[in-house]
């Protein structure tokens, strides 16, 4: 059981919503960046998504690609990006972190190399973008056999002859992206949302987390209602862009937190 | 030289569009329905007589094709080696290669049902070709350029807006080729419905390399038929310029399989392939990577961050390289050096002045490893070069490196 799991099982006795937050690492640099995703668990995070900065983030919106770009300018890298988890790991050994990037930095690193630091560090799961089903020889099944999940994302396109693919060597949890298109995007309607989350869980055992374009306490409980959670990323990362003070990007982070805890 | 148990070079890619350990599909979940769709109508549109007779109907009488095969006398008595032919591919409508594909695949796009064009654009000649294309047929047409390669390359911006394209500049990175293809893709995540994305060389993911390619092609076939007219056998040497490789895997696949044919690929050096990284050699000064849907080899760091590269020109300023072409490196099949910007200037010039053919900055590259070699071959040696686009769209960048000064004359 992967911390993952025991967070998804926690929250079921528990019968509330997940809420996941992601960051970039390193934005704007390391030392702040740490602070915040030190705070997190705290501001009601179930799980971390540290975003791994890479050049060219071609599903990602503007708000991401520029927090990105501050962070390998500050000097991120994901040596120090693992070197971030080890240290929060530290002071908290439940709350699970998911790395979620794009796979050159990892092959350029190795995967078997990666795998075993990033298992070091302390990471439990893997999102890595332009990884499909079709090429998991790569890194999925390698990071499933090292014991971390690999959390695949569903979109709409990924039709009901496709899923079953998407979700054979899918583990932990399955990101449903409601929307089609780029990160920090117009958010779905959770009216539109619900029948795709059922249409998900029809084939898996899988808790589904929603995510994309979710940046107001009131949607991120209208979603986290109709899935088993919801994912913020563009909406916290701008509230880090814009400078504002740790403590008042968590309180932002807390309020959406409520929301899904209130769902 | 390669693998005795290869009998084909021609077969690639794989099922799962790999060439050895190269290209694949590596985009993102909500792409890949998408791209599998577009290759199993390109499977069918491949087979299908009808697709190809509308090719070649317009090949003939828009673009202008067969290109001529020439014979260029003075620049062969200029240099005393070699036998020098120019594929004149510049000579096609929208002055260069790039048409070939295009037409390809706005045919494919229209079977497809598809009424939006995307397209990415380095140095505007693709942008123009697709714009063209669209124009002809009445798509409408999102061409997205790096910012940095709109103000470089004005003349191609204004050509795309007459011709009714919207062009989108590009500021995220650093503005240039990759960039705008990061953005054609992140319009194709959001618009999956109504849009084709036509992708201008012989990268991304599969099955693009292998289309664009096979549109390519044509021009390889061509100059086979040409020099077996004009000198009853096949030439010893075949030399293209490459970004990301389309024009050369054109020349150079239908000859893959004649193993007497040494075949060269040239990338751009700009100020000298060294630690500086000041160039866009992939193949001389990068490693093997994951970027744009394929891995190939890529100008990366040690993080594995992709890397700007820096040519003189814009249509070869791209880090990566089709992944056919990582494989013909990998296998020997083909060699791969490059050329500095300063030797790509001092081939415009030659030829201008010896052929009366202004040449894009892009060929300029192949002339100058041609002008390296030539002298120091056989007069029986036969090279076959394609001079893939006109310079029009250069001449403004070339007096700038010259230090002229245009209104003075
Ligand atoms: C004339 C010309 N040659 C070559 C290229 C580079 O592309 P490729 O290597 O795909 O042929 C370009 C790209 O804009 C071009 O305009």
């Amino acid at each position: 059981m992967t911390r993952i799991d025991a967070k998804f099982a926690d929250l079921l006795a528990a019968g509330q919503k997940a809420f996941v937050a992601y960051v970039m690492a390193g934005d704007p640099d390391y030392a702040t960046s740490l602070e915040i995703v030190k705070g997190l668990p705290a501001a009601g995070v179930d799980i971390i998504e540290l975003g791994l900065p890479f050049t060219d983030p071609m599903a990602d919106g503007p708000t991401i690609q520029l927090a990105g770009q501050r962070a390998l300018e500050a000097g991120q890298t994901l040596q120090k990006t693992l070197a971030m988890a080890a240290e929060f790991r530290k002071s908290d050994d439940t709350t699970p972190i998911v790395l979620m990037g794009y796979y050159n930095p990892i092959y350029s690193r190795g995967v078997d190399r990666f795998l075993a630091e990033a298992k070091a560090a302390g990471i439990d799961g893997l999102i890595i973008v332009d990884l499909p089903p079709e090429e998991d020889e790569e890194l999925c099944i390698p990071a499933q056999k090292a014991g971390l999940n690999f959390i695949r994302l569903a979109t709409p396109t990924t039709d009901d002859k496709r899923l079953p693919k998407v979700l054979t060597n899918t583990s932990g949890f399955v990101y449903y992206v409601s929307i089609t298109g780029i990160t920090g995007a117009a958010a779905a309607e959770a009216g539109d949302v619900g029948p795709e989350v059922a249409r998900i869980k029809a084939h898996t055992d899988l808790p589904v987390i929603v995510g994309f374009g979710i940046r107001t306490p009131e949607t991120s409980k209208a979603i986290a209602s109709v899935a088993d959670g919801a994912v913020v990323g563009s909406a916290i990362v701008a509230e880090i862009a814009a400078g504002k003070p740790v403590s008042e990007v968590l309180d932002f982070v807390r309020s959406l937190a409520d929301g899904a805890h209130r769902a | 030289m390669a693998d005795d148990r290869i009998n084909s070079y021609k077969t690639g890619p794989d099922e799962n569009g790999r060439f050895g350990d190269f290209g694949g599909r590596f985009v993102s979940e909500t792409l890949m329905p998408l791209i599998l769709d577009l290759e199993a109508q390109y499977e069918h549109a491949k087979t299908d007589q009808s697709f190809w007779d509308e090719m070649e109907f317009l090949w003939k009488h828009y673009v202008g094709r067969p290109s001529p095969l020439y014979h260029a006398e003075r620049l062969t008595q200029h240099l005393g080696g070699a036998k020098i032919y120019l594929k004149r591919d510049e000579l096609n409508h929208t002055g260069a290669h790039k048409i070939n594909n295009v037409l390809g695949q706005i045919i494919l796009a229209r079977r497809m049902g598809k009424t939006r064009i995307i397209a990415e654009t380095g140095a505007g000649q693709h942008g123009v070709a697709t714009a063209t294309v669209c124009a002809k047929f009445g798509l409408k047409c999102i061409v997205y350029m790096g910012a940095h390669d709109v103000e470089r390359q004005a003349p191609n911006v204004f050509r795309m807006k007459l011709l009714g394209a919207r062009v989108i500049p590009v500021t995220s990175g650093r503005g240039t080729l990759k960039d705008a293809m990061n953005d054609a893709l992140r319009d194709w995540v959001t618009n999956v419905r109504d849009t084709f994305y036509c992708i201008g060389t012989v990268a991304g993911p599969h099955p693009y390399p292998a289309m664009v390619r096979d549109f390519q092609a044509i021009i390889g076939k061509e100059a086979k038929d040409q020099m077996l007219e004009a000198e009853g056998r096949l030439p010893d040497t075949i030399i293209a310029a490459i970004g990301g490789g389309s024009n050369a895997m054109g020349l150079f696949f239908p000859f893959l399989d004649d193993t007497d044919v040494n075949i060269i690929g040239v990338e751009a050096g700009g100020k000298g392939v060294n630690a500086k990284m000041e160039h866009c050699a992939s193949l001389t000064g990068g490693r093997p990577g994951v970027l744009h849907g394929n891995r190939t080899y890529l100008l990366q760091d040690d993080d594995g961050q992709i890397l700007e590269g820096f040519s003189i020109s814009a249509g070869l300023d791209y880090p990566g390289i089709g992944p056919e072409h990582s494989w013909l490196h990998e296998i020997g099949r083909a060699q791969y050096v490059s050329i500095t910007d300063v030797e790509a200037l001092e081939a415009f010039q030659l030829c201008c002045e010896l052929e009366g053919i202004i040449p894009a900055l892009e060929p300029s590259h192949a002339l100058a490893h041609v002008m390296k070699i030539a002298p120091e071959l056989p007069s029986d040696h036969i090279i076959c070069m394609n001079m893939c686009g006109r310079g029009d769209k250069d001449i403004f960048t070339v007096a700038k490196a010259l230090g002229l000064d245009m209104d003075q004359g």
